[in-house]
């Protein structure tokens, strides 16, 4: 191929020059072209290189079909790998390089690939590198794992980068009356049509210029301008760089557009893609046709495209492809392509395999008739091509023609994908020899090329047809078809008995032979044939071979190409990157972090986070030179010494209010609320509907009918979602309403023998929570001295005398202010989780780590808190027998045999005889305990701590340590009878 | 038939590729099967193989609707291990492994299982505390490859997650695997087909089974789209299908629903991940793995609302996507090269299914959740057992449909009876 | 993305719904048979096609709501407040 620009003609700006890079090296093109239209330009021949074979490839068609030039653009973090070239607009200072190859494309080591294609056959690797060769001997995978190590070092294709992505990506959400995808002459129209009366349009094109295939016609300019006008004035939203990647339920679409993929300086505020969801009323569909190749010999080879590829290089980009041309055809499309060429000084032969048409030869072609191609020949480049005849008994060889550029038009197919993921079925129309897209129930319109329709005018009376259906109006477009001659089917070109490397799929080096083994290893079905050769799977998704294929076995079978099939398309249409589809929701998005209104005052503090479901809370706050273990450990002892605070706030706050409140509750927790009163809070269980423990938490009452419930930190949105399911759906007969106050309150946990000094300090009325006004579980509204309105109930997680204090979330920080003024003259502390987490287990008090979802009410040891005056949700199921044995693993207190030892959370409690098996129990949390002056932990043993009396355990842990000898002893390890806090 | 080895792989190529046959037979459909399989996906052909090889039976049919391996089988993420720890699931899924292990030399088929280690990301100490629980349980079950990793052990092994200082979630160590991996699909598919087919298995594609004829508490015959068939005993293995199956035999509810996960992947990129990375925090599922083609293959929750559509919708390719940026930052310009759906048949505990029927002939295969291709070589086996037995051995004795009445949920996830929360 | 019809906010994307289950169980009283408790919560019809299922507005008004589904084509046939005051008092127009 030798390729130039021409001085005049096509869409190009010659007034704009653009520098870029190649391989390295520095090459100029212009506003207008794309990356492989200026590396044509400048005569680069070989692109890329096949994924088995390594075969040298060039660009093989203008468009999203492209299985050659596929490169890699950009470095370092902005490295791209897997660009179609075709689709790459090019800007200044662009620079792209090839891939899967060493030392580069043009000299290939992995090309030694290809002398061995005769054992790669299609799926050759399921029936070796299983043992030692010849006879696979041996057993296990460890042989295939040192074959699999070198075949996925030769397999991929581009390398992406191991940074982080640097640049942003958007959603957009957007609705409209009629979407229309593809601003061809019948996605304009369609546009224009529906946009006239008053529709609300869309018009999305994946291209960076409007026309479709006008653009490949200088002739037509003058109506493409007007049409685009007229678009505009309608109001239509038109939407260039714009990709309708798939089609979802309701008439949604899934749409990329390249925001700056185009521009050599984007602004900084310009997201690199924008990921549109758009709902549409109806969706015209007018993504026009992609032409499709022959099977021969050679038909990969550099210089080899398609016949409309030739035309957009030459019309589009004024790039004269080659000089020598054969264009090689079996319809009518190539026809004017070969007069074009021939126009703008090429020598054109036109083989045509039909024997004769009606049509006329354009000025300077040689027309031959009824010859196809055979082989293209020449290494990285064609150089000539030798023809056949169809005769009776097959294919004959039929003389040559030197070249340096094939042009190949197969036939064309209608881009039915979309519709193929909204379920339409492809149907064959051997009249035109392609799938034309079958009945859909949804407002989804075909119009155009993407309708089988070949004619201009008659695309335009389609898309204006299809717009008027999507707008509910009854309208007949024109039928498809508009050739002058019919077309001769025609897939494949071979000598009967020989196997050329005629490529079905180029990207994945599937060939004509590879699909005949397929049929006759009885892969016949067309997934199976996708599956076990590759055909389509490649990054065009079988744009390019997938018809070819199906005709191969269609051939093979002695059927019709309707009797084997069609695979359905999967989204996207074309590659999209994944960092488009998560959009912002990224790094600190991701998961949006939940922040108590005391988090900035938390850190100011000195507080180092831990995540807790989405929130940041507290884990320890360390002194000088403290290490986590170290600061829990004093934080904790402080409390039980003097007093500490703690954020609290994320836990979860539901306002419980009606009159029928009381009742609500009674149902839900396993223990009784029905008489709980005014002023108080209880402790509640609420099980799910299994049995199981679901979540837990204090709820106070603040009136007859007003109830504050408080539940844990994660299960905050699932409670909330359960208590408004039962109220809705269950028993809408109860007079309740719920009101999540969560974000409302900012709380804080004071606990230690001076809480009630350090919050007294802090109140209007210090007298409020005095013993004998506030007892123990008692609940007061009162004020902060600066007046805030607050709510102090008298709970204890701790085991020590502790209040929670909750006031608006907005006076958070100043609420904090106060108490921890009054706390640290006191001696206290502030402290996080892990301080919280070793009062807890002191204590045995059972927090997500004994509560995960897997143990009823007994097992927790609370069963006393499982009323059997009432029924409750979850109580039926739980009384099933394997929920009631003995023997269930039941919450213990775990002691460390020799006190100085320490053992781990997750490890197994075995019997020390048990070398292996499932053990007696399992440890949930442990901690240094300050006030036991050592290691403590709490878990579940088979049977309850009872049945281990004065028994040792092993805590086993063979993924971090060795065995540790334990005891088991009651839960609650620290202050049994609870009388520190009932002081 | 040729057997497959490197030999013949160089021999055929030699001579033209000549010798290979079809690798399962196309054959004529009898009037009669002492035991027909219905569903020619993973479960059912291995069902078949098993039946044939341990059991000795050779006039066994498998039914397929459409094409073999064209549900689930081919819709997975391709995701082997057996790190589950409660009892039951525990025992089976380590043998499942064992047998994975041999499943290339046993079937004479390459099914590309690359022990590559699966990691499990802990973002918490209290996740790393859980995580050993599980592990633990595995290391004294008789999977010694369960270990807890470190940081900078992970960050050694793999060096392109994030561990960005102050990512959303960061990491502190994780909990793997190593001799869990990756298998190719299909290949499992045609292997069991193949290797069923040698030992007289008739596999029936293109047959629908469109009615159940029972008398009394027997399954008499089934009738097909090919026509009627007479059946010694059936067995169900239609994950997606089961309670259309189950109803045609006029068998009320069963403890499953049916819903569609997606699954993802990338163009083909030169090596980028080597092991099979999990990630689950702050209500995110994801995981991902690269195939040995290159592609990025990934994937996440269910689409949360029941389905039989094996189609996805968006919300969910968003979750993912985000998911995997959070993972792997440097996906940003990787493209999603397609994405799909499979139905999936999601149980009340997320556990499965082994177990006899309320009719004397008909066994049932169902409740695989996410986990069913990674049980494919035990489910056959156990399946296989049962209906020549025609009795549960203790393997899957807790694994019938009685068991939620006794009270027994094999929760892996504490989640309870909603289905849609056992991902 | 399917679109929900929400009787109190209009067509929404199915993403700022939760789906709830199958909307035909009927929940025995709490003190009911334990058998009748199991199969509400262990046993499901599964329906292909057409089924009733409970969905909340829970990115929007948090309302409950029954819903007619195609599983299959995921076609909306019908959605009502799943609580019966208030999807007979939509019904009335009051």
């Amino acid at each position: 191929m030798t390729a130039r620009r021409l001085d005049r003609g096509g869409r190009i700006d010659r007034s704009k020059p653009l520098s870029f890079h190649w391989d390295g090296k520095a090459l100029q093109g212009y506003a207008g072209d794309t990356l492989a239209s200026a590396l044509m330009a400048n005569g680069e021949r070989v692109l890329g290189r096949s994924f088995k074979y390594h075969r040298p490839r060039g660009i093989m068609s203008a468009g999203v079909e492209e299985s050659g030039a596929i490169v890699t653009v950009g470095s370092g973090a902005r490295a791209e790998p897997n660009v179609k070239a075709t689709m790459q607009e090019l800007f200044q200072g662009l620079e792209a390089q090839g891939q899967n190859a060493w030392p580069n494309v043009r000299f290939d080591a992995g090309a030694v690939n290809g002398l061995f294609g005769r054992f790669f056959s299609a799926g050759f690797y399921y029936k070796t590198f299983m043992g030692l060769p010849p006879f696979e001997w041996g057993q296990g995978t460890g042989l295939w794992m040192k074959y699999e190590a070198l075949i996925r070092k030769a397999a991929g294709m581009g390398a992406a980068s191991r940074e982080a992505d640097p640049d942003c990506y958007d959603h957009v959400h957007a609705y409209c009356d009629v979407l229309v995808v593809g601003a061809g002459p019948a996605g304009l129209r369609a546009a224009l049509t529906a946009a006239e009366v008053g529709r609300d349009v869309i018009l999305a094109e994946q291209d960076f210029e409007l026309g479709g295939d006008l653009l490949n016609d200088p002739s037509a300019e003058p109506d493409r301008l007007a049409l685009i006008e007229a678009v505009g004035r309608a109001g239509v939203r038109v939407m260039p760089r714009t990709t309708v990647f798939g089609l979802y339920d309701n008439g949604t679409a899934g749409m990329v557009e390249r925001v700056a993929d185009h521009l050599a300086e984007p602004a900084p505020y310009l997201p690199r893609q924008r990921f549109w969801t758009v709902r549409a009323g109806a969706t015209v569909l007018a993504a026009g046709a992609l032409e499709r190749s022959i099977a021969f010999g050679g038909n990969d080879r550099p210089g080899v495209m398609t016949a409309a590829a030739g035309r957009a290089y030459l019309n589009r980009f004024g790039v004269l492809p080659g000089q020598r041309v054969v264009v090689a055809t079996c319809n009518d499309s190539a026809y004017r392509t070969a007069g074009e060429l021939a126009a703008a000084g090429a020598e054109v032969v036109l083989a045509d395999a039909r024997q004769r048409t009606s049509l006329d030869v354009p000025s300077g072609v040689r027309l031959r008739g009824g010859l196809a191609p055979l082989e293209a020949k020449g290494r990285s480049g064609v150089k000539s091509v030798q023809f056949a005849r169809r005769t009776e008994s097959g294919w004959q060889a039929a003389g040559s023609e030197y070249c340096d550029l094939l042009l190949v038009s197969g036939g064309w197919s209608p881009v039915v994908n979309l519709a193929s993921h909204r379920g339409v079925k492809p149907e064959w129309n051997a009249e035109l020899a392609c799938f034309l897209g079958g009945d859909c129930a949804e407002p989804l319109f075909m119009a155009g090329a993407a309708a089988g329709i070949w004619d201009r005018g008659a695309c335009e009376a389609s898309g204006e047809a299809a717009a008027k259906r999507a707008m509910g109006i009854e309208a007949a477009g024109p039928a498809p078809g508009g050739w002058g001659a019919p077309i001769a089917p025609l897939y494949e070109v071979r000598l009967s008995g020989s196997k050329p490397k005629a490529f079905v799929d180029p990207q994945h080096d599937v060939t004509g032979e590879d699909v005949r083994l397929a049929h006759q290893e009885g892969f016949v079905s067309v997934e199976h044939l996708k599956r076990y050769t590759t055909l389509g799977m490649a990054t065009d998704q079988g744009k390019m071979g997938n018809v070819v294929g199906l005709a191969l076995m269609a051939e093979a079978l002695g059927k019709e190409i309707p009797a084997v099939g069609t695979t359905r398309f999967r989204p996207p249409y074309t590659p999209v990157a994944i960092g488009a589809l998560a959009g912002r929701n990224v790094h600190g998005h991701f998961k949006a972090l939940r922040r108590t209104p005391l988090h900035d005052w938390n850190l100011r503090h000195g507080a180092t986070m831990t995540d807790a479901g989405l929130w940041h809370r507290p884990w320890y706050f360390a002194k000088d030179g403290e290490t986590i273990a170290e600061a829990y450990v004093r934080e904790a002892a402080t409390v039980r010494e003097t007093l500490g605070i703690c954020d609290v706030s994320s836990l979860g706050k539901i306002a419980v209010q009606g009159p029928d409140a009381a009742e609500f509750l009674n149902r839900v927790y396993t223990n009784g609320f029905a008489k709980l009163a005014v002023g108080k809070a209880r402790y509640g269980i609420m099980l799910r509907d299994d049995g199981m423990v679901m979540d837990d938490g204090t709820t106070w009452r603040l009136a007859e009918d007003d109830f504050l419930m408080t539940t844990t930190t994660t299960g905050a949105g699932k409670v909330m979602v359960w208590l408004e399911e039962l109220l809705q759906t269950r028993w809408p007969e109860l007079r309740v309403h719920l009101t999540s106050v969560s974000d409302q309150w900012a709380g804080v946990s004071i606990a230690g023998p001076k809480s009630r000094k350090a919050l007294a300090a802090c109140l209007a009325d210090p007298a409020a929570v005095s013993a004998q006004a506030l007892p123990f579980m008692g609940v007061a509204r009162t004020q902060l001295q600066d007046g805030t309105e607050a709510l102090i109930a008298r709970i204890s997680f701790s085991g020590e005398l502790a209040y929670e204090l909750y006031v608006p979330a907005g006076h958070g920080e100043a609420m904090m202010n106060q108490l921890w003024g009054e706390t640290s003259r006191l001696g206290g502390c502030l402290y996080g989780l892990e301080a919280l987490g070793t009062l807890r287990i002191e204590k045995g008090h059972v927090t997500g780590a004994e509560l995960d979802g897997r143990v009823t009410i007994l097992d927790a040891g609370l069963g006393k808190m499982a009323s059997a005056k009432k029924p409750y949700i979850g109580k039926v199921l739980q009384d099933r027998p394997e929920l009631q044995r003995a023997d269930r693993p039941q919450l213990a207190g775990i002691f460390p045999k020799d006190r100085s030892q320490t053992f781990n959370g997750g490890a197994l409690l075995c019997r020390p005889d048990e070398g292996e098996g499932f053990g007696e129990g399992w440890v949930t949390a442990v901690t240094h305990s300050p006030a036991l002056g050592h290691w403590i932990g709490l878990g579940y043993v088979a049977g309850g701590h009872e049945a281990w009396t004065g028994r040792t355990l092993m805590a086993s842990d063979p993924v971090r340590g060795g065995p540790v000898e334990v005891e088991v002893v009651s839960p609650h390890m620290f202050d049994p009878e609870g009388e520190r806090m009932h002081g | 038939m040729t057997r497959f080895s490197a030999w013949n792989v160089l021999w055929q190529g030699i001579t033209g590729q000549k010798g290979w046959s079809r690798q399962w037979r196309d054959p004529e459909l009898k009037s009669h099967y002492d035991v027909i399989i219905v569903g020619g996906g993973l479960h059912g052909l291995a069902t078949a193989y098993y039946l044939a090889k341990n059991h000795g039976l050779r006039n066994v049919a498998v039914l397929e609707k459409g094409w073999i391996g064209g549900g689930n089988a081919g819709r997975n993420t391709t995701i082997v291990r057996s790190n589950y720890a409660r009892p039951g699931n525990c025992q089976f899924y380590a043998h499942s492994l064992k047998l994975w292990e041999e499943l290339s030399h046993e079937l004479n088929y390459n099914v590309m299982f690359s022990q590559r280690s699966h990691i499990a990301l802990l973002h918490s100490p209290g996740a790393i505390d859980a995580a050993a629980r599980n592990y633990n349980t595995l290391r004294r079950t008789g999977t010694p490859d369960a270990e807890i990793w470190g940081l900078e052990q992970l960050k050694q092994a793999v060096p392109h997650l994030n561990y960005a200082e102050g990512a959303r979630f960061p990491v502190m160590g994780a909990a793997v695997q190593k001799r869990a991996g990756t298998a190719r699909h299909d290949a499992v598919v045609w292997g069991y087909a193949r290797a069923a087919d040698m030992l007289g298995v008739d596999i029936i594609q293109n047959c629908a089974v469109t009615g159940v004829e029972r008398d009394g508490a027997r399954i008499t015959a089934l009738e097909t789209t090919r026509g009627r068939i007479t059946a010694g005993k059936v067995g169900f293995a239609v994950a997606g299908n089961t309670s259309r199956l189950w109803s045609m035999a006029g068998l009320g509810r069963l403890p499953i629903e049916s819903h569609k996960l997606q699954a993802f992947v990338s163009e083909p990129l030169k090596p980028l991940l080597d092991q099979v990375v999990v990630f689950g925090m702050g209500g995110a599922h994801f995981y991902i793995s690269q195939s040995d083609k290159g592609g990025m293959v990934f994937g996440g929750d269910l689409d949360w609302y029941k389905s039989y559509a094996q189609r996805g919708n968006l919300p969910i390719v968003q979750d993912v996507a985000e998911a995997a940026m959070s993972v792997m930052p440097c996906l940003g310009r990787v493209k999603l090269l397609r994405h799909w759906a499979g139905v999936v048949d999601m149980s009340m505990d997320g556990s499965h299914f082994i177990c006899p029927t309320p009719l004397d002939n008909l066994y049932l295969n169902t409740g695989w959740n996410y986990g069913g291709f990674k049980a494919t070589p035990a489910a056959g086996w156990w399946f296989a057992d049962l209906i020549a037995n025609e009795r549960p051995a203790p393997m899957i004795a807790d694994f019938d449909l009685k068991r939620f009445e006794r009270g027994l949920q094999i929760d892996e996830r504490g989640a309870g009876p909603d289905p849609k929360l056992h991902g | 993305m399917i679109r929900i019809s929400c009787p109190f906010c209009g067509p929404r994307d199915h993403a700022e719904f939760s789906y709830g289950g199958d909307g035909s169980i009927e929940y025995p009283a709490l003190d009911a048979p334990v058998q009748d408790w199991h199969d509400a919560v262990f046993l499901r019809e599964n329906i292909c096609g057409l089924q009733l299922e409970t969905w909340q507005h829970v990115h929007g008004c948090r309302m409950w709501i029954k819903v007619e589904r195609d599983t299959m084509t995921h076609e909306i046939r019908s959605v009502a407040p799943a609580h019966p005051g208030l999807a007979a008092a939509l019904e009335s127009g009051q």
